[in-house]
């Protein structure tokens, strides 16, 4: 192995240990929710710290291997991602933050309903980045697509949640405060949704050079 | 690592430019050093008022068939081209191409700057006055000023006109030797690695350099530099054991190149 491998592989280590945080984070974030344990939830605003830590590390090392190593082709394209990826995933990671957030004050009233939806969307979204972090780690543009189609169910869970919520909150005012902050859980994993389907499209980009952001699905 | 020349000789990317946009056509060109090839049917055209770059690891070739083009290798014992090269759809060996002309319409730069031993005006004025390109002194002033104005020099060297060109720094006496091969009105400069024995600020110079002169003449360059051909040319070819592998847009080539050799060879994996 050449130094520059060496030194790429170790940057696709640290994406990697990144991701795995920001898996647990939106895990912890809406078991906190589901449990109804506000502890757990402190836990994922207090660890944000670490993402955050990887993010701005990622990024320097990113700018180092640009600067010195002035890498070309496929090498330029992963380190490109590479930065492109860890803002996705340290957006991703706070909107765990929020969904912790609106877990504890949520926590502090009685559950307004059980929560079937939210922790469907949570295993969507987790799913959507682990695969795609191993379509990034692997060079896999089929699975980074496939990722991106799984997309429209996120948004359709989305919908389904605020039509139910809407109902409930017509039907009885006094619910509004608790059925607004879900829907707030629910959007902020939407967003989660659309930050892994951003790295899906940057995976690609760096497997086949092609820029295919802002495409229909039929043209990706 | 060896290709095998009959079944990989294909070159990659957009070689050849149907657009009308091509100065200068080369096709099916093979040189020999002796019984040996050294180019292997190279089909490639070269873009009007652009920087073309020469890419490839040593011995691939690509200074070999630079010197194609000006019909340099001519000069060169048991040297043999085969192939058609053509300039403004003429065939440069046409037995009435007198290569002496032909070389004062293809200006070319050498990796060492090798200012003649005479004045700095002496050098700029030698290609003209045996060109006759000028009728008197005056206009003979007026070719020396202009190309050494064009080719960023004159305002360093305006008060030593008479000073040897060999007193010149590295970087100087290099843009001198872009002055003199542009003093005869060239339409085509060759550049082989012209920047390599100089450092990085007399390399910033030239580079700017190059760039200004694409307005007004087509310009290839062979480096050894892959930043310095990501920077001044417009296309890049890139020439392994003889071959041309792949010929495309700078920015395709060192962004996303469509053969493996030159993916590899682009991000340090052998050469």
């Amino acid at each position: 192995m050449t130094v520059r491998s060496i030194e790429l592989a170790h940057l696709k280590e640290k994406v990697l240990k990144m991701a795995a945080l920001v898996e647990i984070a939106i895990k912890k974030s809406v078991e906190a929710l589901v449990t109804r344990d506000s502890e757990l939830a402190v836990q994922v605003i207090k660890e944000d710290h670490k993402i955050n830590a990887y993010d701005v590390d990622i990024d320097e090392e990113c700018i180092r291997l640009l600067a010195l190593k002035q890498p070309m082709g496929k090498d330029l394209r992963f380190i490109t991602t590479a930065m492109k990826i860890t803002t996705d995933l340290e957006r991703i990671a706070d909107n765990a933050v929020n969904i912790a957030e609106r877990a504890i004050e949520l926590n502090e009233e009685p559950q307004l309903k059980p929560y079937v939806d939210i922790p469907r969307m949570s295993r969507i979204t987790q799913r959507m980045v682990i695969d795609t972090i191993n379509a990034f780690i692997n060079e896999d543009k089929l699975l980074a697509k496939d990722v991106i189609m799984r997309d429209d169910e996120i948004d359709d869970l989305n919908e389904v949640i605020w039509q139910e919520l809407m109902k409930v909150m017509t039907s009885d005012p006094s619910t509004i405060s608790r059925a607004v902050k879900i829907t707030y859980i629910s959007k902020y994993l939407e967003r989660i949704g659309d930050h892994a389907t951003n790295i899906a499209e940057t995976v690609v980009y760096m497997v086949d050079g092609r820029i295919i952001r802002h495409m229909t699905r039929d043209k990706i | 690592m060896v290709i095998p020349h009959d079944e990989n000789t294909k070159t990659v990317g957009s070689p050849l430019l149907d657009d009308g946009s091509s100065k200068i056509s080369c096709r099916e060109v093979n040189v020999y050093y002796g019984p040996k090839r050294a180019i292997h049917d190279v089909n490639v055209d070269i873009a009007e008022k652009e920087v073309t770059a020469f890419i490839g690891p040593s011995g691939c070739g690509k200074s070999t068939f630079l010197r194609c083009l000006n019909r340099m290798n001519d000069t060169i014992k048991g040297c043999r081209m085969e192939g058609l090269i053509t300039i403004d759809n003429e065939n440069i060996y046409d037995r009435n191409i007198d290569p002496v002309l032909l070389r004062a319409r293809i200006g070319m730069v050498f990796q060492k700057p090798n200012p003649f031993p005479k004045s700095i005006y002496q050098n700029v004025a030698y290609g003209p006055r045996i060109h006759g390109l000028a009728r008197n002194k005056a206009e003979l002033d007026e070719i020396v000023i202009t190309s050494l104005k064009k080719a960023g020099l004159f305002n360093e060297v305006k008060d030593q006109l008479n000073h040897p060109g060999t007193s010149l720094s590295g970087g100087q006496q290099q843009r001198l030797c872009i002055a003199r091969a542009i003093s005869v009105e060239p339409e085509i400069i060759l550049m082989d690695e012209p920047c390599s024995a100089l450092d990085p600020i007399a390399t910033g110079k030239i580079e700017e350099l190059i760039d200004e002169l694409r307005q007004n003449f087509t310009i290839i360059i062979v480096t050894h530099s892959m930043q310095q051909a990501a920077r001044v040319s417009q296309r890049t070819a890139f020439f392994h054991l003889g071959n041309l592998i792949e010929v495309d847009s700078t920015k395709t080539i060192f962004v996303n190149p469509e053969h493996k050799l030159t993916m590899d060879y682009i991000t340090g994996r052998y050469g």
